[in-house]
């Protein structure tokens, strides 16, 4: 048994290379060569149709950043994106703050908040199809019958552009916020309560206490939430696709809306990749960021 | 103060957190309630603006779900979501178990480089591989076929998956595989037979994530699919029961509701699971 030769089952270094093979030659496969291909895509002639291409340099991206619809779509895609990302940060906080505590039917509450995010998003969005639907909204009956809303007032909501804008960041927080805060209250309960007494015998009224103590210590989990909640955000159509299929007008369009509706329904892939790749720059930052984070908790 | 004033004090603070709990609630679950009560109420009550939408002005129907599961291709749906999760659970189990141990165990400090480029390739959105994915479907001729999707799903089921893994073998202690291969089990065996069985609850929490991301995918099922028998319920519902211009309210919200509370219900019994491995696993 002992001067037997090692068989694979017992070499470490070859066992461990065996077992990682077949998950990283996937992503590779899927992932790596595709996003090569895209950026490849990007720089060339390519349609649905075509069975050669050819070399056309930056003339997609040329063409792209005078095309006003894609102008359009690049600034709503940082709207979309920060604006929903700032809204759901301080909800998040407060509705962390006030799950911190425990009470009788926790679950129940938590289920509830959490169902945005768990429930599939493009069933989700048709609720609020319905929801925001220009004959039969519910918001505008509630507010009528309440006396907000004048015999004349009945806003469209997904027909006007500011405020198809409004009703999409609405979504995208809906959806948004449960993430987050669950991430939040992570970082909330893994305070030491010695800091809070300290900070409570020292004097420390709510506003000093949480400016002070509460939100730098769970900064870094805050960015934690923030970046996969802008990466989200950043990246998502189906909210756009289901609600306003980027109208009215191309007023809601983000680029990964652009990029499917010129790519997929209109059949010119190099310029859908070529809009898609517009995310990349976002996503790498992300990334380096993520990175940063990772190392520097390494080292405390 | 007096005992009483700190008592009010404290039923103030309760009061308030009540407050905001229940304006939350509202926010987060309205849009589940309104699908619940559409679906159960008749189209004449649901179209006539004069009436309260908040209350039933006729009995409570079952017509639409009637429409839903028989006159549409809804059942269908949900047959295909269930047909390509089993069969990436399948795939992303046989990759990633293998995967995850390799990463906590066996491949040191290259595999923990390793395991985070692994996890930033979750990051990598479909918004960006679509379009790329679409002309290698069709090239391997699996376009408008099931098993376009079964070949994709995995490459983001995988790298998170992988990475959850790592975090629950990490956490079983490494005397007691020693000891089992001081007992004459090879490492290979003594992951299978040892760690294994300790790692069900580890094995489990990947199901159901795998699960419930394919069924909430939407981009690649919409644009690899077109024919309305093979739609997952995710791209059928929307694409399919919205477009045109009747909007069939009842069915379409009855779709929603039933096709989204279940899973999220069990989705929610692991979710601390999931936050764990987002980020702990992400700064850590």
């Amino acid at each position: 048994m002992i001067n037997q030769p090692q068989s694979l089952a017992d070499n470490e270094k070859w066992l461990g290379r065996a077992m990682i093979a077949p998950a990283i030659v996937y992503i590779a496969a899927l992932v790596g060569v595709p996003f090569f291909l895209a950026l490849y895509y990007s720089v060339s002639d390519i349609t649905v149709g075509s069975k050669e291409m050819s070399f056309i340099g930056l003339d997609n991206f040329r063409h792209l950043l005078h095309n006003r619809t894609f102008l359009r779509a690049l600034r709503n895609t940082f709207i979309f994106a920060f604006v929903s990302q700032a809204l759901v940060l301080v909800l998040a906080k407060a509705l962390a703050l006030s799950l911190l505590r425990d009470f009788r039917g926790k679950w129940v509450v938590r289920l509830l908040i959490l169902l945005p995010w768990v429930a599939p998003i493009s069933l989700g969005s048709i609720g609020w199809l319905w929801i925001l639907d220009s004959v039969y909204s519910v918001i505008n009956w509630s507010c009528r019958a309440l006396g907000i809303f004048g015999p004349m007032t009945w806003p469209i909501w997904l027909g006007q552009p500011t405020l198809a804008m409004a009703s999409i960041i609405t979504v995208h927080v809906w959806r948004l916020l449960p993430l987050a805060t669950v991430i939040l209250l992570g970082g909330l309960t893994s305070i030491p309560q010695d800091i809070h007494d300290a900070a409570a015998v020292d004097g420390a009224g709510f506003w000093r206490h949480n400016f002070q103590i509460t939100i730098p210590l769970v900064l870094p989990i805050m960015l934690v939430a923030m970046l996969f909640g802008v990466v989200f955000a950043f990246t998502d159509m189906i909210v756009i696709y289901v609600l306003t299929r980027g109208g009215p007008y191309d007023t809601t369009q983000v680029l990964a809306s652009l990029a499917f509706f010129t790519g997929i329904d209109g059949g010119d892939l190099a310029a859908g990749a070529a809009i898609a790749l517009f995310l990349f720059p976002v996503l790498a930052v992300s990334a380096f960021l993520l990175l940063r984070l990772a190392r520097r908790t390494e080292v405390t | 103060m007096s005992a009483g004033m700190y008592k009010a004090k404290a039923w103030g603070v309760k009061g308030a957190n009540f407050g905001i709990l229940a304006a939350f609630i509202a926010f987060t679950a309205f849009p589940f309630y309104w699908m619940l009560m559409t679906m159960f109420k008749e189209t004449r009550d649901l179209m006539n603006p004069n009436h309260n939408p908040y209350l039933f002005h006729m009995r409570p129907t079952l017509e639409h779900l009637r429409v839903l599961f028989f006159d549409t291709l809804y059942l269908q749906w949900l047959w295909n979501t269930a047909f390509v999760g089993f069969l990436v659970v399948l795939i992303t189990l046989v990759t990633a178990i293998p995967a995850g141990y390799s990463l906590a165990r066996l491949t040191g400090k290259t595999g923990e480089r390793l395991g985070i480029g692994i996890f930033l390739t979750y990051l990598v959105p479909p918004t960006i591989l679509f379009i790329p994915l679409s002309k290698v479907i069709s090239s391997v001729g699996l376009q408008d076929s099931l098993y376009s999707l079964v070949l994709v799903y995995p490459s983001f089921t995988i790298p998170f998956c992988t990475w959850l893994l790592m975090g629950f073998f990490k956490v079983i202690p490494k005397d007691i595989e020693e000891a089992a291969m001081i007992d004459g089990h090879s490492r290979l065996g003594a992951f299978w037979k040892v760690v294994m069985p300790m790692s069900v609850a580890g094995v489990l929490t990947v199901v159901i994530f795998t699960f419930t991301l394919v069924m909430q995918e939407f981009v690649y099922g919409l644009t690899f699919i077109t024919a309305a028998s093979r739609f997952t319920v995710s791209v059928g519902v929307p694409t399919f029961l919205v477009r045109g211009d009747v909007y069939f309210w009842g069915s379409l919200m009855g779709a929603c509701f039933i096709a989204s509370v279940p899973i999220a219900i069990l989705y929610n019994l692991f979710v601390d699971r999931f936050i764990a491995g987002f980020t702990v696993g992400a700064i850590k």
